[in-house]
């Protein structure tokens, strides 16, 4: 469990994407790890920069595809089989060229369905609180044209005045102290 | 050369490339942002703004009305009978489909081609889809006669004991449009998150802030968030792509499987796909142009999207220009007498007036014209031009269905059609909620992704002396 009381980190504010990516390069660089940056839109490179290559998104929607399409090929096979099988102008009750259709568009849907939501759950979202939101210039930056790098004070190098000493050095424009 | 010249006086062009701007110049993040979110976060309501959506609102009630006389008396008050069973019904829903499919072309194919031009469109153009296919999948739903009983379609353990056939096109239907609904609202919603998370940390009343808050889950625009984001984002184009090529090739299934000439050919699924995508960017184009004029947003959705929405509709003009070819030269060359006689029929019989219609609106008159960039660029004419795709598009859809069915083998079977007061009532009612639904996404949901357009500008850039420093 993380502390729900005292410092949540230090945030320190940049004007500029460039700024941000080599701030947060420098701080990884010197051995900072729990980090993250803040941007208005995707700034590769700052992911890049603390150490973020991979995720598991791809893995989700590969294996919702596999299983929504085999779902619905056994469910349609069962029906038209087991459960309920009609006689269509003789054809035989096992056609699975016509059930390839409903199983194809049931691949997307369950691929489509594991990327969207499990990029929301990867992300540990929906989340309505979040301590950056009590960082009085976060709000207003954050999702408009600021760029943000938040040292967090579960990294085990953190201590309060260092991290900061540490932060102006990088030149922001601000570094301020956000609590839980 | 002249031309050239020309073009680089012009403002709205790029001296570089002669090309016109993506974006208008001397636009920055914070720019951006206040243009878009002001639409939406203003107290003040533009005049216009009610005055549409009081007509968009009574054309709504008007088709809850012919719905309710419907439910009430059946489908016999629309014209449908024997032998024209489908009618206004599958006409309007393969229209309504069709116009869907630009929506995902722009927001899915485009993305996957790095064509990133689309970015100040796509937002409303997905929208366009969604309430498209919301007026496209009530059709078939009220057309089965006791849409209470619509259930039927689902593989669900009933009581009954009774489970769905699916060696049926119909079937395929069900759930190719269901997917397609669906994928469409997830991949919409996605990419609406940051941008709702701008709303609701730039909103001052609390009402929006509490609104914005929950649809935007929190967002707070961390880069790992940012990563995940944009590989779901990528991951649901790549998925969307195969989809809305299978749910108009499905569509067109439901034609081709049957046995009725003039409908069971092999060209109809690229034929279909290519007609949806043609009539889908004329409506963004009708949609695009009232609301960056409406909005100001000239310097957001420039001539340049005009321009390349223009080529896309002459590419795929063509290639249904080829489709209408092809069924002229099976119609002989099949040496079939049905075949022949139905292309005959089409083009010569009682309603032959609609085929002329169709091949006036969508080859005569943007075929020829749309290879003129002055044309193209001219926003009046393009506006126009859209107007008439999506007429001719929605009469090829009648000349398919309608001069198929009235006269097929048997003469003595062979009748008429003549569309009541319900089924227009019906149609146009479809374009109000349309426009109503799209009236209430403008006013409260950001219609341009802002995300995207602050990734475009000069400002994104990052600096190559940050990227030295982050290599050593």
């Amino acid at each position: 469990m993380p502390p729900r009381e005292g410092t949540y980190g230090l945030l320190a504010e940049f004007d500029t994407p460039s700024d941000l990516v080599r701030a947060a390069s420098r701080a990884y660089q010197d051995g900072w790890r729990r980090m993250d940056c803040y941007t208005p839109y995707a700034v590769e490179e700052a992911a890049e920069a603390i150490g973020f290559h991979r995720n598991k998104v791809p893995l989700l929607t590969l294996l919702g595809g596999l299983i929504g399409g085999a779902a619905m090929f056994a469910l349609e096979t069962w029906i038209s089989v087991v459960a309920f099988p009609l006689n269509i102008a003789g054809r035989p009750t096992y056609s699975w060229p016509a059930f390839l259709v409903p199983a194809y568009e049931w691949t997307i849907l369950w691929a489509g369905l594991s990327a969207g939501f499990g990029m929301l759950a990867l992300n540990g979202l929906p989340s309505l609180y979040h301590p950056l939101f009590n960082a009085p210039n976060f709000r207003d930056g954050a999702t408009t044209d600021k760029f943000f790098l938040c040292l967090e004070a579960l990294d085990p190098k953190f201590d309060l005045t260092e991290a900061k000493a540490y932060l102006e050095s990088l030149q922001p424009v601000s570094v301020v102290e956000v609590e839980y | 050369m002249a031309t050239s010249e020309l073009r680089t006086k012009d403002p709205g062009t790029d001296p570089a490339t002669g090309e016109f701007r993506v974006i208008g110049q001397g636009q920055t993040f914070r720019s951006v942002t206040e243009k878009i979110t002001r639409i939406v976060l203003t107290p003040h309501t533009p005049l216009g703004w009610f005055g549409f959506f009081a007509v968009a609102g009574a054309g709504t009630t008007m088709l809850l009305v012919a719905l309710t006389w419907l439910f009430l008396k059946g489908v016999g008050i629309w014209a449908i009978a024997q032998p024209v069973a489908w009618g206004f019904a599958i006409i309007n829903f393969v229209w309504w489909i069709g116009i869907g499919h630009a929506g995902t072309l722009i927001s899915a194919i485009l993305l996957l081609f790095k064509q990133q031009w689309r970015n100040s469109i796509n937002r409303f153009a997905e929208a366009m889809t969604i309430f498209a296919v919301v007026c496209a999948a009530m059709f078939p739903v009220i057309h089965v006669g006791r849409p209470w009983l619509g259930y039927w379609l689902l593989p669900l353990p009933l009581t009954m004991d009774v489970w769905p056939q699916f060696r049926s096109p119909l079937m395929w239907d069900t759930f190719a449009v269901s997917t397609y609904a669906t994928i469409s609202v997830v991949f919409w919603y996605i990419g609406m998150i940051p941008d709702l998370g701008t709303l609701r940390d730039r909103s001052e009343s609390k009402l929006a802030q509490y609104f914005y808050g929950m649809l935007s889950m929190g967002w707070r625009g961390s880069v790992r968030h940012w990563m995940r984001y944009e590989t779901a984002s990528l991951l649901l184009s790549g998925l969307a792509t195969p989809l809305v090529l299978s749910v108009h090739t499905v569509i067109s299934f439901d034609f081709a499987v049957a046995v009725l000439p003039g409908w069971h050919t092999t060209i109809f699924p690229p034929y279909f796909v290519a007609g949806a995508i043609y009539s889908g960017f004329a409506m963004v184009l009708t949609l695009a142009i009232p609301l960056r004029k409406f909005y100001g947003l000239e310097q957001l959705v420039t001539e340049r999207h005009i321009d390349n929405m223009g080529k896309v509709m002459l590419a795929t003009g063509f290639i249904v220009a080829y489709g209408y070819a092809m069924e002229a030269f099976m119609a002989w060359y099949s040496a079939d007498h049905w075949e022949a006689f139905t292309f005959w029929n089409r083009a010569f019989g009682p309603m032959g007036w609609s085929y002329w219609v169709l091949i006036t609106c969508n080859l005569a008159i943007p075929l020829t014209t749309l290879w003129s960039r002055k044309l193209r660029t001219s926003i009046a004419f393009m506006f126009f031009i859209s107007i008439i795709v999506n007429t001719g598009m929605w009469f090829e859809r009648f000349v398919i269905i309608v001069t198929s069915l009235t006269r097929d083998f048997l003469p003595s079977s062979w009748g008429t059609y003549r569309a009541t007061k319900w089924d227009y009532m019906t149609y146009f009612g479809t374009i109000a909620l349309f426009t109503f639904l799209f009236l209430l996404f403008v006013r409260l949901l950001p219609m341009i992704p802002m995300s995207e357009i602050r990734s475009m500008l000069p400002g994104a850039k990052i600096k190559p002396k940050a990227a030295v420093e982050a290599g050593d």
